[in-house]
């Protein structure tokens, strides 16, 4: 019985159920969230030192063996994306501590925090499709909660938006599997790729194909399907906003590794093809979004569609190489964009505003918040030796390797649009000067109290990183590395999941 | 049968993409439950709609006795009915609050966080 597959889904559950326990006491929830986040932080390293022992580590729910009941299953991918999740949970967590307004607090601001934590686990562990669906609905549901948190203006119009897509994307979602199940007569991932493998059926197959590249497309705010993201991301609180910057769009493209390496692999010449247009135009659409925005987490919004953009085309291409690309790309850009909505958030307390407009002067009085945004900024747009470089440069190597030359060249492109983006912030909020009939009290008294000093914890704690990833990323590279031959080897996956059962 | 669900089906799809496509959020949450109760449809006829006993096993015996039906997708479906009855009940109150707070169920007027 390996039980730490389960303990990444657990802990967010048991820390938030507790939480509710304590509804009126702010300061034990608080106390709880933090342990809780460090508590999954801790088994899921312990479930990565597994995976990368074992290969794949699976748990049958109930003992029921596979193909019957559902199983828990961690590769390396699942491995690495829950470690992330760990260390996004510890981020947001501490940052909370001084960014959550106790009125949040009092509508469950924790409980749902771990809620989300527990969907979002959920999905990268399970082996079922149907499981996959119940997760996203967790995740889905807790979100919707959190992202109205406040009730202003602006949040409900934004989660009008995202409450309706991704309902939207969960019902195709639902419809696939519902099609898929009448193919196969089964819901277990491993079972399905094996029993897709000898279905003759071959359109409908490709049908229910593109229906999950299209719920997954949303979920992941891929090209066309983005538009509900940049709508509504830069409108809750700061907090939630950095955590789905970094976990929520991800869960989609993890999605999409998941069912397009493991179950569609039979006619990668249609969908794949497909994919790579949608990577193409994922790349170029976000990151010339953001250059018409002024608004700091706008900006950062559409980069995340942008971004989006790369993975895809790490899977898009389906060469070993650009697998390592898009894992390596995955890691990265979680540390690097929950980092950057976490210090808009701090340019927020000390100014009031997110309008690049209205925002100026943060270096003259906080030189060493400046250089933590640049790390993480650089990195974004890939600027060696910060690890967006070696993200970029493994993924645009892969296009080369594989003779897209178009492709490779948006990617290119997209990257120097990406510094034109971050240069404008920078020149924006940290170089001028602060407008006339700004109020700069906070910024010019100098003194940073003991809250905002909480604010820097993480942000310093996800810098050092970003700087690690890049400065020293050959572990990192191994990892990527590791998972992407477990992906691209799916009998390797097919023979631990029903391995019980044969 | 099931070219009249297959249809019937289709024609619910369809009823919900029209009422979402509409300026009103009440309209907009109509298409959303019309919408899931399509999937939920669908997850049924494409499972098979085979006539068969209870899928229960006589005692002694480790296989059901005959053709049973096939018990899963009705329990995919009694979840997706349950988790899209939670899902509706937050868009309910979403919408309800969000006409409270923008004194408006007109979708064309919620453009604010668009551009």
């Amino acid at each position: 019985m390996s039980f730490e597959v389960a303990l990444p889904i657990l802990i967010p559950l048991l820390t938030g159920a507790l939480c509710v326990m304590f509804w009126r006491y702010n300061a034990i929830q608080r106390a709880l969230s933090l342990v809780g986040s460090f508590a999954l932080l801790a088994t899921s390293i312990w479930l990565m030192i597994s995976v990368y022992n074992d290969g794949h580590v699976v748990m049958y729910m109930g003992n029921w063996e596979a193909p019957f009941g559902i199983t828990l299953v961690a590769d390396m991918l699942s491995a690495i994306m829950v470690v992330l999740t760990g260390m996004m949970a510890v981020a947001i967590a501490i940052y909370s501590l001084s960014s959550a307004s106790p009125s949040h607090e009092r509508f469950g601001y924790y409980p749902l925090m771990h809620l989300l934590l527990a969907g979002v686990a959920g999905s990268f562990l399970t082996g079922d499709i149907f499981n996959l669906y119940v997760w996203f609905e967790v995740m889905l549901i807790a979100s919707f909660a959190l992202l109205i948190l406040g009730g202003e203006r602006a949040q409900m119009e934004g989660a009008v938006k995202y409450v309706t897509l991704n309902l939207l994307s969960s019902a195709i979602f639902l419809s696939a599997i519902g099609l898929l199940y009448g193919l196969v007569g089964t819901l277990n991932m491993a079972d399905i790729a094996v029993k897709l493998g000898e279905a003759e059926n071959a359109g409908l197959i490709d049908v229910i194909a593109v229906m999950f590249l299209i719920a997954f497309g949303i979920k992941a705010a891929a090209f066309p399907l983005f538009f509900w993201l940049p709508a509504s991301y830069h409108t809750g609180p700061v907090a939630v906003s950095a955590l789905f910057a970094g976990l929520l769009t991800k869960v989609g493209v993890y999605a999409l590794f998941r069912v397009f390496t493991l179950i569609f692999n039979q006619n990668v010449d249609f969908t794949h093809e497909i994919l790579l247009w949608m990577a193409g135009f994922t790349m170029l659409t976000g990151v010339l979004g953001a250059a018409a925005q002024f608004e700091f987490r706008r900006i950062l919004s559409f980069h995340i569609v942008s971004q989006i953009g790369y993975m895809i085309l790490g899977l898009a291409l389906f060469t070993p190489l650009a697998l390592i690309g898009g894992v390596f790309y995955i890691m990265h850009h979680i540390i690097v964009k929950t980092n950057l909505f976490l210090i808009s958030g701090i340019t927020h307390r000390l100014l009031g505003t997110y309008d690049l407009k209205k925002l100026g002067g943060i270096y003259k009085s906080r030189p060493f918040l400046s250089i933590l945004f640049l790390i993480p900024a650089l990195s974004l747009a890939g600027v060696p030796p910060l690890s967006g470089f070696f993200a970029k440069f493994i993924i645009i190597r892969a296009g080369v390797e594989a003779d897209a030359w178009v492709i490779t060249g948006i990617a290119l492109l997209v990257g120097l649009l990406t510094l034109y983006s971050m240069i404008k912030i920078w020149a924006e909020v940290f170089w001028k000067k602060l407008p006339k009939g700004q109020d700069d009290t906070a910024l010019v008294e100098g003194k940073t109290s003991a809250s905002t000093v909480v604010l820097y914890i993480p942000v310093v704690l996800l810098a050092v990183c970003t700087l690690f990833i890049g400065l020293n990323g050959q572990p990192i590279y191994e990892f990527a590395e590791y998972s992407a031959a477990q992906l691209l080897n799916p009998q390797g996956y097919i023979d631990a999941v029903l391995g019980g059962a044969q | 049968m099931e070219p009249v669900m297959a249809i019937a089906v289709g024609l619910m799809y369809a009823a919900a993409i029209y009422m979402m496509l509409r300026r009103s959020i009440v309209k907009l949450v109509i298409g959303l439950m019309l919408l899931s109760n399509a999937a939920n449809l669908l997850i049924f006829t494409s499972a098979g709609m085979t006539r068969g006993a209870p899928p229960l096993i006589p005692p002694g015996a480790v296989v059901p006795d005959g053709i049973v039906a096939d018990p899963l997708p009705q329990a995919l479906i009694l979840t997706a009915i349950v988790i899209a009855f939670g899902v509706l009940a937050f868009a309910v109150v979403l919408i309800h609050r969000a006409y409270n707070i923008l004194r408006t169920d007109n979708l064309d007027q919620m453009k604010d966080t668009d551009t």
